[in-house]
C-alpha cells in the first residue's frame, strides 16, 4: 500500500521500529527523512529515545549532520530575534513570535531539530508602518518592489511583503494577523494578540499561547499553506500536541479557543490527520469535541482522499499516480480560501503573464 | 569491482538500468544515467574506482537525464537529479558530464554537516597536506593538477573535508577540474595525464577534468594531518615568492573560503583554530609551473627534516 510511505511514518510513529529495519530500509529512511526536512526531526526523536547508537553508522553520520544544521538554524534563529528586539526597542511593542521562530525561543520541543528559514512574528495592525520604519532603519527592506506586489501584500494579505536584511539576507514576515484578510475564515488577531505568552529573558517578546500555538500551525497547514512542508508541518502538529497535550486543561482550551476563533475545521484536520497518519494520542472527549469542525460527509471523505496523497513527502517510494492531482487540487483550494474569486482571477492571470518575465513570488 | 571492469556497453547497459554504486572517498554514489557524454566521462575519469551494484545502501542517489517536452528535440538539456529532486536549472546537453561532477560536489557540500567544509585544493606528501584555499582563478586547481603528476597524493581539488573528530583531512580524490588555459598548460606539463573531454561555453569558460593518479584513488581512506595552510595566486610571469602568514590572518581567510563554518560552530571553530596552531601558514603567488614544484617540494623536505618517519593514519 503506497499510502503509508513506509519507514518514514512508521519511524516517526514508534522510534523503536528502526530496531527491525535492514540497510536498505534505512536507505529508503534517509531519503524520504531528506525529502520530507525531516532528517534533523529524525534525529531529535533518535535521541529522545536514546536510539542513537543503533543507527547503523553510515545513516549516523548524516543524523550528526543534520543536528548540527538544526544546531545552527536555531542559533541563529536567536541572534536574529535578537536583532529585531534591538531595531524595535524605542518604539515598545511588543513582538509575537510564529512559527518557527517561535518553537526555538518558546523552547517547546518541536524547535529542537526544526528547520526554517524566515523570521515570523505578529504586531497590531494599527502599529505596522512604525514597525516596518522602524526596520528599515536597521537594515531590513522590503523584498517585492513590484507596485502591484506591494499593494497584493498590503491591500489582501496577512502580512507585509518580506523584508530581507541588507547584509545578512535573513529575511522577516512581518504579520498582523493570521490569515489574509480576503479569506474565509477571520481569526480575530486582537484575541491572539491579548492571549500571548511571555518568553523568559526577553522583556519584549511573546509567543501565542499554548492552544493558539497549535491553531495556528492547524490553520497554516490546512487552510493557507501550499503543503511542500506538509508532514513536517504535521509533526510539528504532533510535536506540540503530545508536548501540551499533558498539561490539565489544554484540550478543553483547544477547542474552547478554536470556536472562539472561528478555527474549528482547521483543528478537526490537524486532529484526523495528526491521529492517523502519526498516532498522535488525542484524548477520546477532545476528538468528539473536535467534530464541531467536521465538514460534511461527502466533502470529508474528499478532503481525506487529498490530504492523505498531498501530506506525505514529495518522494517515488510515497507517490501514486493520485499524488500529483490531489496537490494540484489542494493548491487550487488554497487559494480559493485566501481570496474570493473575483479577486484571485485577475491576480492568478497577472501572475500567469508575468511569470515568463519575473519568476519572484507571489 | 572496478569500474574499469566495464567495457563501454556493458556501463552503458547497467547506467541506463539499476544504476551503479561509485565509491569515492568515504560516499558512495548511486549513479543511474543514459546520456553517453557520462558513460564516457565515467569510463575515462573513474576507470580505477570501486563499484558494487546497488544492494541496500547508497549515500547519494543521483541521476542524470535528458530535460523533458519540447527540449528533447529543440537545444536538448540535461538534469541533474538528486532522488528525483533537481536542484539546479538544466543545462546544455553537452555539458552533462560536468554537471554530474558539480552535482556531486553539491550532494557533498550540502550533507556533509558533521564536518567542515571547505573552497580548497589539499594534496599529501610524507603524512602532511597542504591545504590551498582560493577564490575561483587563483590558480588553485592547476596549482593541485601539477603538484599530483609529481608525486603528491590527491586529496581533494575543490572540497576539503576536515574532520571535527580529530581535525584530520578526509580524502575525496575525484577528477580535477581544468579550465581554459590551464586544460592546455596541463597537457603540456605534464604529458603523460589524462584529461578527458573539454566542454566549452559553460558558465566558468572551457572544462575538462584530469584524472586522478590512481595511487590517490586507492589510498581514499587514508586520511592526512594538515601540515601547510598555503594561498596560491597565479600571476602571468611573476617568480615564484612564498610569503610567511600571520596566523589570526590566515584562520580568518580559511573561514572566508569555508562553506559551513556558521552550521560547525564552536566545534568547528576549534579544530580549526587546532589546525591553524600546527600548522606552517604561507601566501604564494607563481608565474611557472615548475618553479612552483621547486618551492613545495622544498616545503615538503621540511617537514621531513623536522619531524622524521611519521605515520600516516
Amino acid at each position: 500500500m503506497p499510502l503509508t510511505c513506509d519507514p518514514l511514518l512508521r519511524v516517526l510513529r514508534n522510534p523503536t521500529d528502526s530496531a527491525q529495519l535492514n540497510l536498505s530500509q534505512w536507505d529508503l529512511l534517509l531519503r524520504q527523512a531528506r525529502r520530507a526536512n525531516l532528517l534533523s526531526a529524525l534525529s531529535e526523536r533518535f535521541l529522545h529515545a536514546d536510539l542513537v547508537d543503533s543507527v547503523p553508522p553510515k545513516v549516523r553520520k548524516y543524523l550528526d549532520a543534520a543536528n548540527m544544521l538544526a544546531d545552527a538554524n536555531r542559533r541563529g534563529a536567536r541572534w536574529e530575534v535578537r536583532c529585531v528586539l534591538k531595531a524595535l526597542e524605542g518604539t515598545g511593542i511588543p513582538v509575537v513570535l510564529l512559527k518557527g521562530a517561535a518553537y526555538v525561543l518558546a523552547d517547546v520541543p518541536t524547535g529542537r531539530g526544526r528547520l526554517f528559514h524566515d523570521i515570523d512574528f505578529m504586531v497590531p495592525k494599527a502599529r505596522l508602518e512604525q514597525v516596518e520604519q522602524a526596520l528599515r532603519w536597521q537594515g531590513w527592506t522590503s523584498t517585492h518592489l513590484n507596485p502591484y506586489d506591494q499593494r497584493y501584500y498590503r491591500q489582501w494579505m496577512h502580512e507585509l511583503p518580506p523584508m530581507r536584511h541588507v547584509k545578512r539576507g535573513t529575511v522577516l514576515d512581518v504579520h498582523h494577523t493570521i490569515l489574509p484578510e480576503t479569506a474565509k475564515l477571520h481569526p480575530d488577531p486582537e484575541k491572539l494578540l491579548s492571549a500571548a505568552r511571555d518568553v523568559p529573558g526577553f522583556p519584549m517578546l511573546k509567543v501565542f499561547a499554548p492552544a493558539d500555538m497549535v491553531l495556528h500551525s492547524a490553520t497554516h497547514l490546512f487552510h493557507d499553506g501550499e503543503l511542500e512542508n506538509g508532514l513536517r508541518d504535521l509533526v510539528d502538529l504532533d510535536s506540540l500536541l503530545r508536548h501540551f497535550g499533558d498539561k490539565p486543561r489544554f484540550w478543553d482550551d483547544l477547542n474552547h479557543r478554536a470556536a472562539e476563533l472561528d478555527l474549528t475545521r482547521p483543528l478537526y484536520y490537524a486532529l484526523r490527520f495528526t491521529r492517523e497518519l502519526l498516532n498522535t494520542p488525542v484524548p477520546e472527549a477532545a476528538w468528539r469535541q473536535a467534530q464541531q469542525g467536521r465538514p460534511p460527509v461527502l466533502l470529508a471523505s474528499l478532503m481525506n482522499a487529498l490530504f492523505r496523497r498531498a501530506l506525505l513527502p514529495d518522494h517515488d517510494s510515497c507517490n501514486t499516480w493520485l499524488t500529483a492531482p490531489a496537490r494540484w487540487l489542494l493548491y487550487v483550494r488554497s487559494h480559493h480560501l485566501r481570496m474570493p474569486l473575483h479577486l484571485l482571477v485577475p491576480h492568478l492571470v497577472r501572475k500567469a503573464l508575468r511569470g515568463k518575465v519575473d519568476t519572484e513570488k507571489p | 569491482m572496478k569500474l574499469s571492469d566495464f567495457s563501454e556497453p556493458a556501463l552503458t547497459r547497467q547506467l541506463a538500468g539499476e544504476g551503479l554504486v561509485l565509491h569515492t572517498g568515504p560516499f558512495s554514489v548511486h549513479v543511474r544515467t543514459t546520456m553517453s557524454s557520462v558513460v564516457q566521462g565515467l569510463s575515462i575519469l573513474y576507470r580505477d574506482y570501486d563499484v558494487s551494484h546497488m544492494q541496500g545502501y547508497a549515500d547519494f542517489h543521483v541521476q542524470l537525464v535528458a530535460g523533458g517536452g519540447l527540449r528533447r528535440w529543440y537545444k536538448p538539456q540535461v538534469r541533474f537529479l538528486f532522488d528525483g529532486f533537481a536542484p539546479f536549472k538544466p543545462l546544455p546537453l553537452d555539458q552533462a558530464f560536468p554537471m554530474f561532477e558539480w552535482g556531486l560536489n553539491w550532494c557533498v557540500a550540502n550533507h556533509m554537516h558533521n564536518c567542515l567544509i571547505l573552497h580548497a585544493a589539499v594534496v599529501e606528501r610524507g603524512g602532511y597536506a597542504v591545504v590551498l584555499p582560493a577564490p575561483p582563478g587563483s590558480g588553485k586547481s592547476t596549482l593541485c593538477a601539477a603538484l599530483v603528476t609529481r608525486g603528491w597524493r590527491l586529496l581533494s581539488d575543490e572540497l576539503t573535508i576536515v574532520s571535527l573528530d580529530d581535525g584530520t583531512i578526509v580524502p575525496l580524490p575525484r577528477p580535477v577540474g581544468l579550465k581554459n588555459h590551464s586544460i592546455a598548460v596541463m597537457k603540456a606539463f605534464a604529458p603523460h595525464c589524462t584529461v578527458g573531454n573539454e566542454t566549452r561555453d559553460t558558465n566558468k569558460g572551457t572544462v575538462a577534468h584530469m584524472r586522478a593518479p590512481r595511487q590517490s584513488v586507492e589510498q581514499a581512506l587514508t586520511p592526512a594531518r594538515v601540515g601547510w595552510v598555503v594561498f596560491p595566486t597565479y600571476q602571468s610571469g611573476a617568480p615564484a615568492r612564498l610569503e610567511k602568514l600571520g596566523k589570526a590572518g590566515a584562520f580568518m581567510r580559511v573561514v572566508q573560503n569555508a562553506f559551513n563554518f556558521n552550521v560547525v560552530g564552536v566545534k568547528g571553530f576549534d579544530v580549526l583554530k587546532g589546525i591553524i596552531d600546527d600548522c606552517a601558514c604561507y601566501e604564494f603567488s607563481y608565474g611557472q609551473l615548475e618553479q612552483a614544484m621547486d618551492v613545495f617540494d622544498s616545503l615538503a623536505a621540511s617537514r621531513v627534516a623536522e619531524k622524521p618517519a611519521q605515520k600516516t593514519a
